[in-house]
């Protein structure tokens, strides 16, 4: 069952055509990945799906209902978390604050949400009291995905988030992606680090100047010499 | 000290716009000015003229009360209105900044013509209500019961404030618009209600800053809010713009200084003084004392 789809969708940026008519569906319990290179619109996709951008054509459909129009802040309760390009911190909160705001339409206490989040990062327990502008940049990525997890949500988006990170880290966090994902969380995945997010998704697209260019199964994609050469930065013997 | 307490309250509604929508609310000083009328016909609604006696007891903390709900009441509601008929379409449209500083400065004529029509020119006067005893003295400096009544009330305002912007949801609302708007809307913040909270917010300050000035300067006139805003203003850049705490120091810094200016120098110099202060400050220390906090600066 498809959880998200988005029909042709059209965004511009004044006269700029930022996306010419992007077609993905993800189902339930995926990862996703959205590869290709800067500028292809893998970030403007990603703000179209949860509402900061307005498509000029096309739908989005999440959970079978057009949620085209539904202003941003609304679309966290339908069930949409958003970890942003560049982490989106609150500089001047502390992470236990920055981690409230991931809650912020959910009343009551938040015990369980809290043991979530800590148990997937512990690292964060130990910089709870500490402002979001003072941590790491690995830090500050796994404060923005627990913020995001924070709500429940049943379709997580996450943009880039290795970028600027230390190798050993970057594996770090694409282990934890699998495991919100084996947790049953959906994942719609935006990556430059093709080789892997095509390793940890079940399918992929590859975003060009605004178009998808190339999509299918995520294992074959990888194995695609044209692919290989043009994402994964590996030259195939002929 | 009594003049830094009011201008720190006004400075207060400059800090929390700015630190929201990065927008300098100049018709912030005609929300003060509504306020203190607001203030002087709540008196006059239940009798109070020149002429009367001062209350006593009972009766004088019930009217001291109803003259700050009242002019807090028609600087919050004057607030809400400027938002939705100045700047909210100008928003809608993606307004360049421009046009905002415009409309602003446009509002603050419109209102000051207004009351200037409708009131007249003149200065009208606030029936006395705290005698001007002498409480207490500090080094041989007398301390009158009007300056200790509106230096605690306004402390009370700040401290009140400061709590709310640091412990209420709401208040966790205004941080995080004002760090980080786009993010904040995908955590669930309606940016326009926390917009709207903000005016009020700071619509209310500025009318408790004009209540307690109507009780200890007596006299408000159509322009009088120019003045006053633009020494808050002052305060508020002091202290750096888009920080709570800034407003409060810079405004207390402000009215110390301009004194200790006015004492050396002679009366007249007060407002070079604290001008020049701002001159000197934007100069020296663009971000002011403690910097921009409410808003995008690195922790």
């Amino acid at each position: 069952m498809a959880l998200l789809e988005l029909h042709d969708v059209a965004v511009g940026y004044g006269p700029i055509r930022a996306l010419k008519g992007v077609s993905i569906s993800v189902s339930v319990g995926e990862i996703v990945t959205l590869i290709g290179a800067n500028g292809a619109g893998k970030t403007t996709t990603l703000k179209t799906i949860s509402g900061l951008l307005n498509p000029t054509a096309g739908d989005v459909r999440f959970d079978g209902e057009s949620i085209l129009g539904v202003p941003a802040h609304q679309l966290v309760k339908r069930g949409i978390g958003h970890a942003p390009e560049g982490r989106g911190m609150f500089p001047g909160m502390t992470v236990t604050e920055n981690l409230e705001m991931g809650a912020y339409l959910h009343k009551g206490k938040l015990t369980d949400e809290f043991e979530r989040v800590f148990t997937l990062f512990p690292r964060l327990k130990e910089r709870a009291k500490q402002a979001a502008g003072t941590l790491s940049g690995g830090e500050q990525q796994m404060v923005a995905i627990g913020r995001a997890l924070m709500s429940a949500p049943k379709l997580l988006l996450l943009d880039e988030p290795s970028m600027g990170l230390a190798p050993r880290l970057v594996a770090q966090i694409f282990s934890i992606i699998t495991e919100i994902n084996e947790q049953g969380t959906t994942i719609l995945l935006v990556e430059q680090n093709a080789a892997q997010a095509l390793r940890r998704a079940s399918r992929a697209y590859i975003l060009a100047t605004g178009e998808v260019v190339r999509e299918g199964d995520a294992s074959d994609l990888a194995e695609d010499p044209a692919v290989r050469a043009a994402y994964l930065g590996i030259e195939t013997e002929t | 000290m009594t003049l830094g307490a009011i201008y720190a309250l006004i400075a207060l509604g400059y800090t929390l716009v700015y630190g929201v929508l990065r927008l300098i609310n100049f018709a912030h000083s005609e929300v003060f000015m509504v306020g203190a009328f607001g203030s002087l016909f709540a008196l006059h609604a239940i009798g109070f003229d020149t002429a009367h006696a001062p209350p006593h007891g009972l009766v004088l903390v019930g009217v001291l009360v109803l003259v700050v709900l009242a002019g807090m009441i028609a600087s919050g509601v004057l607030a809400v209105v400027l938002e939705r008929l100045a700047y909210r379409p100008l928003r809608k449209r993606g307004a360049p900044r421009l046009a905002f500083l415009i409309t602003a400065i446009g509002a603050s004529l419109l209102l000051q013509e207004l009351f200037a029509l409708r009131y007249g020119r003149n200065a009208l006067a606030f029936p006395r209500l705290l005698a001007r005893s002498t409480a207490f003295k500090i080094f041989g400096a007398p301390v009158q019961v009007p300056q200790i009544v509106v230096v605690a009330s306004a402390i009370g305002m700040m401290l009140a404030l400061d709590r709310f912007v640091a412990n209420t949801k709401l208040g966790r609302g205004i941080r995080a618009t004002a760090q980080d708007p786009e993010t904040a809307q995908l955590m669930g913040v309606n940016i326009n209600r926390i917009i709207v909270v903000t005016f009020i917010l700071g619509g209310v300050l500025a009318g408790g800053a004009a209540g307690l000035y109507g009780i200890y300067v007596e006299t408000i006139r159509y322009n009088g809010g120019f003045i006053y805003g633009i020494k808050a203003f002052t305060a508020a850049v002091l202290g750096g713009i888009g920080n709570v705490r800034g407003a409060l120091l810079g405004g207390f810094a402000l009215g110390l200084l301009e004194n200790y200016g006015a004492t050396v120098l002679g009366g007249e110099w007060k407002d070079v003084f604290a001008f020049t202060i701002l001159v000197v400050v934007l100069m020296f220390r663009p971000t002011g004392l403690l910097g921009e906090q409410l808003g995008r600066s690195r922790a």
